[in-house]
């Protein structure tokens, strides 16, 4: 991690960064499971091609922000999100918007490897083929194995499609979801700490993905790892009990925190 | 080993620790094993002894004693005037027992004007002689005249003392069968006329008052024709509500007592469901009483209940995770359902709906009710005629006082419980071969 103390390059970058296009808007983010509120005003941008890194302590309300980005708190009964969320510059909680469409655009990988108890190449192909992405067998068979290759997995599975995904090994099987979530051609994917049940070694791998498919893709991740998120993110955004602390550059945030509770996190002081 | 002393006095220095009954507990894990063996082994006796009493009283049944001989078909006896041409009743109503009884007394060489003898000879071989030998001649009138072989049931009695279930030490005047017929017996099983051949009438015939030809037959295609009709009816309607109550209803307070009320469904005594059946389907629809169409009406609603249940109970053990990795790609509410959770749901739901088809094959209460407890002698066409069911001719068999009864009963029992266990088996087979790994 690079130190930067001189205050023009920080402009300079931060002017850089000011240049990116957002590709997700929140604003005034609220969540209520029941009556219970787990978010407060969440004011939250996520940058084109940039991974943003979502940290706090448990319960912080960091996962709730990420299923709002899908519409996956859709799911979960009694959940009730207020404000505005846009992606691309149109509300997803829109009713012209629909949530299938939306889901095929903003892909999610979840905190546990859950592949489809089915085959490598059914995994993957799933998406495509609900979405209608392929027209015939080869078609399905390219984005299956451009899929499978993006998520660095192609290699090590590509005599073995047939065989059941959840014969992997944990961290293959993770990279099984990316390439499953990366088939349908998103636009930004969502990872729930994508390697909080993976070991040292697996989680290198992933975190390399991460890296190559911010090129293609923007990317918010939710970490507990600190570790994890000064590595693979560009922006980080810190949470406290459903209120957004601190949302900078994350070689800013993790040297320089302009918030005293980002200070007392990152140090270990809580959480 | 000075490592080994650097404990030592450590524990010296530490306060004894608390006495915690280590030996108590081990020895009440002890105890509660044993009572868990003794359980299992009671368990095992109980039903040792049930498969051996049905088993020992039933396997006899599937033998049946027959007497082949050769029976002339005289014009006289079954036509003496001449006039089948004319009247078709004459073949209907002709004098057959006399045809088998005249065919016997010649095989056995006994005096035909000796009454008494006459008599006893003709007690050998059963009553269905009539309707065997009428089929035979109705079926082909050119017989009439000529000798043919036939195979005919012995009475019931015969058989009895055939398989050896009559006590001979009994006087002979309180016994069903006489010395005489026992001579003539042996004279016949001798002469190789008198056999024992596997019992097929068993499982082709109707209900009879005489037991040698009475059979699970007719029954057991009321049961197929029921069992058909809640398979096709209670499945979907039951796998439809389920779903629904699962994945798509609200959580409220109206699901949350559907959801009680079909729990306490589960539990309502069969009976129950026949008075509602009688009640609604017969008195209020007008449905033919006895018909194996309102026996299956009447159990799909007994098995709902345990489909529903079965079913819930396997969605709500498919993984959340696989929901939310369906949903997550973008996946609709039904694609999620009907691709993921359903295809790893389905072994439970299998399981669940042959353990209620195997509950409704055995039920007997309700078919009472809706009058399917009915003496029936031909086939049914189709569900809406009158039929009757494997158990309840199993409880109407019950009731008769004849030996050849008693065993009949213990064989249907032996069929019905056969029919149970493959359907058992088939439950785990498609379990097996639907589950998969998650």
């Amino acid at each position: 991690m690079n130190i930067i103390t001189d205050t023009a390059l920080e402009k300079a970058l931060d002017a850089k960064m000011n240049t990116t296009p957002l590709k997700m808007i929140g604003k005034d983010v609220s969540v209520y499971y029941g009556d219970k509120r787990a978010l407060f005003d969440v004011n939250l941008n996520v940058r084109q091609n940039t991974v943003t890194a979502l940290i706090g302590p448990s319960g912080c309300g960091k996962s709730t922000f990420l299923r709002c980005l899908n519409r996956m708190n859709d799911t979960i009964d009694h959940c009730r999100v207020t404000g505005l969320i846009t992606l691309d510059e149109q509300n997803i909680y829109d009713s012209a918007i629909d949530v299938v469409e939306l889901r095929a655009r903003v892909g999610m990988v979840f905190q546990k490897p859950n592949p489809f108890p089915k085959s490598i190449y059914e995994n993957v192909a799933y998406g495509p083929r609900i979405h209608g992405l392929a027209r015939t067998k080869s078609e399905m068979d390219q984005i299956v194995e451009s899929s499978l290759q993006k998520a660095g997995l192609f290699n090590e599975v590509k005599d073995r499609l047939n065989e059941p995904g959840t014969g992997l090994s944990g961290g293959q099987q993770q990279r099984l979801c990316i390439a499953r979530a990366v088939a349908v051609s998103p636009e930004v994917i969502l990872m729930d700490e994508p390697c909080s049940a993976l070991d040292p070694i697996a989680t290198a791998r992933v975190e390399e993905l991460i890296h190559e498919l911010r090129a293609n893709y923007t990317i918010v991740i939710v970490t507990h790892s600190m570790q994890q998120a000064a590595r693979v993110s560009q922006r980080t955004a810190m949470f406290h009990m459903g209120n957004l602390v601190e949302e900078n550059d994350t070689d800013k945030m993790f040297t320089n925190p302009d918030d005293q509770r980002t200070q007392d996190y990152i140090m270990g002081r809580f959480g | 080993m000075t490592v080994l002393d650097t404990p030592s006095v450590a524990r010296s220095s530490v306060t004894p620790r608390r006495d915690i009954g280590i030996k108590r507990r081990y020895a009440a894990e002890r105890r509660f094993r044993l009572y868990g063996m003794l359980a299992i082994a009671l368990g095992i006796i109980f039903l040792a002894l049930l498969l051996w009493s049905v088993f020992s009283k039933g396997y006899t049944a599937f033998q049946q004693t027959t007497i082949t001989i050769p029976v002339t078909f005289s014009a006289e006896i079954i036509d003496p005037r001449n006039q089948r041409e004319t009247d078709p009743k004459i073949l209907q109503a002709a004098n057959y027992p006399l045809l088998a009884r005249d065919a016997l007394v010649k095989a056995l060489g006994v005096n035909p004007s000796d009454r008494v003898a006459v008599r006893s000879v003709s007690a050998l071989v059963s009553a269905s002689a009539r309707t065997q030998l009428r089929d035979l001649v109705m079926a082909d009138p050119t017989i009439i005249g000529t000798t043919q072989t036939v195979t005919l049931l012995a009475d019931a009695n015969i058989d009895s003392a055939n398989k050896g279930q009559i006590d001979l030490s009994v006087a002979e005047t309180s016994r069903k069968v006489n010395d005489r017929q026992l001579g003539w017996m042996k004279q016949l099983s001798e002469a190789g006329v008198l056999q024992k051949s596997f019992n097929t009438g068993l499982f082709t015939s109707g209900a009879s008052s005489r037991p040698e030809a009475a059979g699970i037959g007719v029954a057991f295609v009321g049961s197929l024709y029921m069992m058909l009709i809640v398979l096709v009816l209670a499945l979907p309607i039951g796998v439809a509500a389920s779903i629904y109550l699962e994945e798509f209803a609200p959580k409220n307070r109206l699901t949350d007592l559907i959801e009680v009320n079909i729990n306490n469904l589960a539990a309502v005594p069969s009976i129950v469901y026949g008075l509602l059946g009688l009640s609604i389907f017969i008195n209020f629809a007008g449905m033919p009483r006895s018909a194996a169409l309102v026996g299956a009406l009447v159990l799909t609603l007994m098995t709902l209940p345990t489909i529903i249940i079965a079913t819930r109970a396997a969605l709500k053990a498919v993984p959340p995770s696989i929901r939310a990795a369906a949903l997550g790609l973008g996946a609709s509410k039904m694609q999620t359902i009907f691709h993921h959770v359903l295809p790893l749901a389905a072994p439970g739901i299998l399981t669940g709906t042959i353990i209620g088809l195997a509950h409704a094959l055995g039920e007997t209460a309700p078919l009472l009710l809706i009058g399917m407890v009915a003496f029936v002698v031909d086939y049914p066409g189709s569900p809406m005629e009158p039929s009757t069911a494997l158990p309840v001719q199993i409880y109407m068999w019950a009731n008769e006082a004849e030996r050849a009864f008693v065993e009949r009963t213990s064989g249907a029992i032996i069929v019905l419980l056969l029919f149970l266990v493959v359907m058992n088996m088939g439950a785990i087979l498609l379990r097996r071969r639907f589950e998969r790994r998650w």
